[in-house]
Order: C-alpha cells, then structure tokens, then sequence
C-alpha cells in the first residue's frame, strides 16, 4: 500500500485573493506530489509501506531522513489543505473557543502568539495548534517535521498547521512572511479544527 | 562619521568642563563604529539574466541581505562583535545567540555569494584551482555534479559550498539555513571558495520547485576569476 496525493477540497484559485491560484496549484501538485513519491519511494518493500503516515511519524526515530522528511511533508501538507476553505476565517465557536480562551487569555493573544510563532520560524518549517495532555498549545517545527514526531519542537495532537516555508508563499507575498501570516487568518476553516479538537481530547 | 564622533565628543567634553567641579572626572565615552559595512552590490540588478532574474536579485539584495545586515546590527549593538571580523565571530559562534548566528551568517553568507558571481563569466575555472578540482573530483563536470547534488540535497532552507579545509584540500559540503563552514557548529569546517544559496527565495520566482534548473542555470554565471582568487588565499 503507498500514499496517495489527496485531492484538495476546493479548487486551486478557491483561496483567492488571499492565497493565489497558482502557488496552490504549485504546492499540491509540485511540492506534495513530490512528498508523497519520495516517501513512497523510501518504504516500498519495507515493512513501513503497511503502516499509516501517523503511524510512521510516532516511530521517526526508526527512519532515516528521506522518510522524516517526506513523511512528514505529506502528512502536514494533508493537514493543511483541510484547514483551509474558501469559506474560512471568522473565529472559532464552541468547545474549542472555550479551549482557546482558557490556554492563551483571548482569541486574540492566541493569534498573537501563533504569529509570532509562525515569523520566528528561521528558514523552513511550520507554525502549529496542538492538544497536549488535553490542553492546547503553540508552537513550530523546522522543515517538515511535525508534532507526532516524539524528537519534534513541538509535541502534540495538531489541530491546525500553517506552512511557513518559502514556497508557501513567495510568489504572492515575497519577503513578507507576516502579511501571508496575517492573510492566512482570513481562510482558516474552523469547523474543521473544531473537528480535530474533538477527536484529539 | 568618525569626524562628526570625535566632534561630538569634543562637545561632550566642553559640556562636562563647563559644569565640572574640581574633584569630577572628564572621562570621554568613546563612541565605537562598526566594521560590518553593507556593501554595495557587484553588479545590477538585471546583471545575471536570463538565469538569475532582476526581481529575486532585487528582493534578494534589497531585502533579505539588507534585512539580515540590519538584524545582526541589532543583536550586536553595543558589544565588542561591532568590531570583531566576521570570521573570528564565526569561530566562535557556538558561544553567540540564535540572532547573532543566523543573521550574521545571513549578512556574511549573501555577500560572498553576490561576490562569486557575475554576468558573463569565465565558465570554467583555470591555473591551480582547475588542477585541484581535477585532482580532488577527477574532473570539472564530475566536481559540477557533486556541486549540485550538494544543493539539490539540502532539505529546507540552506547553502552548498565548495571549501578549502586546513591541510589545503577542496571539499563540497551543504549547510542549513544561514550556517557556514567557518562555523565552529559545522563537522567538516573551511574557508569557503564557492557557494550557492538553495533557499527557495533564491530561485522561486522564476524557477519555483524546480531547484535542479536553478543549480544547472548558476554554472553561467560563476566568476570564476573570483573563486580562483579566493583559492589562492585560501591555500597560502
């Protein structure tokens, strides 16, 4: 059994003007198609080509870099595209609401820290949400690592991933990393990490 | 500047005198001036087309290397780094923060770079840099190859580099982010000759995720002359 490249859940200029068509044609087919050939490539024929993405991501340490690194690209790169929808942004409601005001103060203080999370984040990587020990938390990991991975920078459930490599964002935003950070709020699909949050306690 | 410093001082001086009884001391605060200079670049900004387009050079010059001087400017101010030569800081890295790090590797690292390229140049390398490369990879294409295999393989943000170690030998070796080989952090340490940036913003508005074309494309523009020069001092 080997990955596939999941379908995106909208089309590829669905995001617009926040993030453009192209770079999200770009980063599903170019950028996660690689990911997803690459790790296959990796665990064909070994005993890893039976196991899921997740379940690979808590063992990393029995891989080598190629798995980590494009395991753990596909499995953020699949997170990502479901936490964004064409009809996302507001805020949060419900448990998950409640959840955020208790960890960080206020919707607010909590995307002030995830921003800032997400521009301190030097060379590639990812800003994420998790629930830990049933409470949320902020933080980022370099390149494509992720919270699953028990060596990671920030351990957790994740319930929402923003990608801060370049690519992610360079033809649109260039060097500015905090306005894709910014435009990013405008396009978070709640109801799904509402979703995640659920499943994650 | 200096004259304005010491003018300033002469000032300060004047002013302390005046209110100054006998027994205070007129001790002149020295004002320290940085040797970290943000040079201009080599060439314009459309220099290197059509393999590197004038767009990322202007962003990458205008913003990121201008961005990583004025960070590092920061994280040093006040402290003897304003007048430490960068390689000696890079020795001792291990000892500095995060921002001095990757910011005085950022400011370091995209100036060397601006500086082993230029429009129209030499295509290959010639006097005793073409004889190590020959004795240490076999050949030209063969060192090309390894080159770029080094760039295509740095997963993430980073730099491939080809170095001259302390016996005199070339080596070809990558680093992430904003390290380089003059860091005490580094396994295999240097003098770099040659490098190239692999981080996307290097390449991404004209060659996106195809990183392999812009490490094929970079070979048009080496300046070879340059790398030769840095060889030569590297070895003595």
């Amino acid at each position: 059994m080997s990955f596939t490249l999941p379908q995106l859940p909208y089309a590829y200029d669905a995001l617009e003007p926040h993030f453009d068509a192209l770079t999200m044609e770009i980063h599903h087919t170019k950028h996660h198609g690689a990911y997803v050939n690459n790790v296959n490539n990796a665990i064909a024929g070994t005993p890893a080509d039976a196991l899921s993405v997740e379940e690979i991501c808590y063992n990393i340490k029995d891989y080598p870099a190629v798995v980590r690194n494009n395991g753990g690209g596909h499995f953020n790169h699949s997170l990502f595209w479901t936490v964004l929808s064409p009809n996302g942004g507001g805020k949060p409601s419900g448990a998950l609401a409640q959840a955020i005001d208790d960890a960080f103060g206020s919707f607010e203080k909590f995307q002030e820290k995830f921003n800032a999370a997400a521009a301190t984040r030097f060379g590639s990587g990812w800003a994420w949400l998790v629930v830990k020990n049933g409470k949320l938390e902020v933080g980022s990991t370099p390149n494509q690592d992720n919270p699953l991975m028990p060596d990671a920078t920030c351990v957790g459930m994740p319930i929402l991933g923003l990608d801060v490599w370049e690519h992610a964002y360079y033809l649109k935003f260039q060097n500015r990393r905090p306005d894709y950070i910014t435009t990013f709020w405008n396009v978070v699909n709640w109801s799904e990490v509402e979703k995640r949050y659920a499943a994650a306690l | 500047m200096k004259i304005l410093s010491i003018f300033m001082g002469l000032v300060s001086l004047t002013l302390v005198n005046c209110k100054a009884t006998a027994q205070q001391p007129t001790t002149e605060v020295k004002q320290k001036e940085t040797i970290h200079q943000f040079a201009p670049l080599p060439y314009a900004y459309d220099a290197l087309e059509p393999y590197i387009d004038k767009m990322t050079m202007e962003i990458h010059y205008s913003k990121h290397h201008q961005a990583y001087y004025n960070n590092f400017m920061a994280a040093i101010k006040g402290t003897d780094l304003e007048t430490t030569p960068m390689i000696n800081i890079f020795n001792n890295i291990s000892n500095q923060n995060a921002a001095v790090r990757n910011h005085g590797g950022g400011y370091w690292n995209h100036e060397f770079f601006w500086n082993v390229m230029i429009p129209n140049g030499s295509k290959v390398p010639t006097g005793k840099l073409a004889e190590a490369i020959n004795a240490t990879f076999g050949s030209f294409d063969e060192f090309k190859k390894q080159f770029a295999d080094a760039g295509a393989k740095r997963f993430g943000s980073g730099w491939a580099w080809l170095s001259v170690d302390d016996d005199g030998k070339l080596f070809i070796s990558s680093t992430a982010n904003q390290d380089n080989p003059l860091m005490d952090t580094e396994k295999r340490r240097g003098t770099p000759i040659l490098t190239i940036d692999v981080w996307e913003h290097a390449y991404y508005l004209k060659y996106q995720n195809k990183r392999a074309d812009y490490l094929s494309a970079f070979w048009n523009v080496v300046n070879w002359d340059v790398v030769g020069a840095n060889y030569d001092k590297a070895i003595q």
